[in-house]
């Protein structure tokens, strides 16, 4: 059970999220929507401890998330699985050492480390790369370049390194908006039956009221940082979108869309120095 | 835009917008005419402190053309062809190019072993002294500064300090040009490593890996052919450092080099300097080709 409470980040004078509090148990898909600026990719990435909370806790397992700190951060980020929208794969390593990423941190030790930093990856851990990119069809890129992958493609390999960090929740950030249609199915379909065959509790930000109602069980909605909406997709009727965001459904999402892509953390730093 | 250019009712927007103009380009004036005399103050300054004087210039430059013109072969052209106990003929005036040759060979290995020892510690430290990436503040500014010694002493220096402690011989070189190496190559690689997209190494990040892995995964991939583009030039430079090594002993031609400028071996000083020129060009062009191949491979967010 994945457990926020009071959930709280401030950039300067900004609030991007502000003292959310949910209750997430194991196995849910998750859609959190709201328009950009919203602060959903900063509600995941706290979750990952890619960005630090400001205030409040998260929790998992009745085990307190925050407070962790060096190698008993590392093992929370390997058990919570991240796919970005920007995919984030190596673009010059080949599809199998990248998905052979998510296996760094299951190698204990000094020795461990610097067997991964020559690469010297085991051939169990070599079948167990090629087993999980046969079961999203990318067994035969293995050897090429992650950079002549399709979008849709390098998402799933992106899914595939998820996977073999073993995670027992998987966040996903916008992880179909630089997809085509196409694609974006192919992906959600993917993180839907890593979500139903693994067990594996999915939390993945969306702008299309339309994939979060088909794919997840529960839909939370975001308004400046608050959690606004929390309920199943049957309950999120177009009326209700008016009433909280006080425009129709296809105004929401044409003003989702535009949503710049979020500033990268470097160069936020750059500009603030 | 049409339109708001033919807007009417503004009435001196034109003039105030030329008023403004005009102001901006004074004050542009200004400030080159400013800088443009401070630059000359700080040049004449120079030059007094320098002793770079126009007369001693003047008296000096014929000097030079005299010496040059000693130190051409005298070929006959009647026995150019001839053995090399002929004198006249261009076998006499390379008559040790044999030496010569082996000479230039250990210079351009000494730069090679040099050149990849040197790359391989800074390849090392490059991440520690990168400011975005460095495991801690104080970690970053220990290695900049070391860095920066590094490659501030001269490699001349340093190789006379390992002649002193090692011997007359190449070993000294080579240490000399891999200190030297560390420290330049090492800030250019940090500098590309600060540039480099970063969402890679957010991936590795994000799924556990550890600092060291995050640079090898997240990072070196992705500046590797600058890298390698950056040692190869660094090779070329240190082709060139290297021929100077031995006039303290540190091994190679320089050495040679030295003993005939100082004996007046004029001819001698030709044909030696041909010999460098000629082999420095083939290593800078081999190189170059080299460097052109990699840039083709660089990805944008690589570029230093």
């Amino acid at each position: 059970m994945l457990e926020l409470q009071g959930l709280t980040r401030r950039f300067g004078a900004v609030t991007a999220v502000d003292d959310v509090r949910l209750v997430i148990p194991d196995g849910q898909m998750v859609g959190v929507i709201g328009r950009s600026g919203a602060g959903k990719s900063t509600l995941l990435r706290m979750i990952n401890r890619l960005t630090e909370p400001s205030e409040g806790h998260i929790l998992y397992g009745g085990q307190d998330v925050t407070a962790l700190r060096g190698a008993a951060l590392r093992r929370w980020r390997t058990d919570c699985a991240m796919i970005f929208q920007q995919f984030n794969l190596v673009q010059r390593l080949d599809v199998l050492t990248n998905v052979l990423v998510g296996r760094l941190n299951h190698r204990p030790g000094v020795m461990g480390t610097l067997t991964s930093l020559l690469k010297m990856f085991t051939a169990e851990e070599r079948a167990m790369a090629i087993r999980v990119l046969d079961r999203f069809d990318l067994a035969d890129t293995a050897l090429q370049r992650a950079d002549t992958l399709s979008g849709g493609q390098q998402q799933r390999v992106a899914i595939c390194r998820a996977l073999l960090q073993e995670p027992k929740v998987m966040l996903a950030d916008e992880p179909i908006a630089s997809l085509d249609p196409r694609n974006a199915k192919v992906v959600m379909d993917a993180l839907r039956q890593v979500n139903r065959e693994d067990g594996i509790t999915v939390l993945t930000n969306l702008h299309h009221l339309d994939t979060a109602r088909q794919y997840c069980d529960r839909i939370v909605a975001m308004q400046a940082g608050r959690v606004v909406f929390d309920g199943t997709p049957a309950e999120l009727t177009s009326q209700r979108v008016r009433d909280i965001y006080g425009v129709s459904e296809d105004e929401f999402e044409d003003s989702a869309e535009e949503a710049p892509a979020r500033p990268h953390p470097a160069r936020t730093r750059l500009a603030v120095a | 835009m049409e339109a708001a250019l033919a807007r009417p009712g503004l009435p001196g927007i034109v003039e105030r917008g030329e008023a403004a103009f005009q102001a901006a380009q004074r004050e542009r004036r200004r400030a080159t005419l400013l800088w443009g005399a401070m630059l000359l103050v700080c040049a004449l300054v120079a030059a007094r402190v320098s002793e770079f004087y126009p007369e001693t210039l003047a008296a000096g430059l014929p000097r030079i053309g005299e010496y040059l013109w000693r130190t051409l072969p005298s070929f006959r052209a009647e026995v150019f062809f001839s053995d090399w106990e002929t004198d006249g003929s261009f076998a006499a005036w390379m008559y040790r190019a044999d030496k010569w040759l082996w000479l230039i060979f250990e210079t351009s290995q000494m730069a090679l072993l040099g050149t990849l020892f040197g790359t391989a510690i800074s390849c090392a430290l490059c991440f520690l002294a990168a400011r975005n990436l460095s495991p801690a503040p104080w970690v970053y500014h220990v290695t900049r500064r070391f860095l920066e010694f590094c490659r501030t002493v001269p490699e001349i220096v340093f190789a006379l300090i390992f002649v002193w402690a090692f011997g007359v011989g190449p070993l000294a070189g080579i240490l000399a040009i891999i200190i030297h190496t560390a420290g330049a190559n090492g800030k250019l690689f940090a500098e590309v490593a600060e540039n480099a997209d970063t969402s890679a190494m957010e991936g590795v990040r994000a799924a556990g890996g550890n600092w060291l892995q995050r640079m090898r995964f997240g990072v070196l991939p992705m500046v590797l052919p600058n890298f390698l583009s950056y040692a190869l030039l660094r090779f070329e430079i240190n082709v060139r450092g290297a021929s100077v090594l031995g006039f303290v002993g540190a091994g190679g031609i320089g050495e040679e080099l030295y003993h005939v400028i100082a004996f007046n071996y004029y001819e001698e000083i030709s044909a030696i300097l041909v010999l460098i020129i000629l082999t420095v060009a083939c290593i800078d062009m081999l190189s170059e080709r080299l460097r052109r191949g990699l840039a083709a491979e660089m990805p944008r967010g690589a570029a230093a």
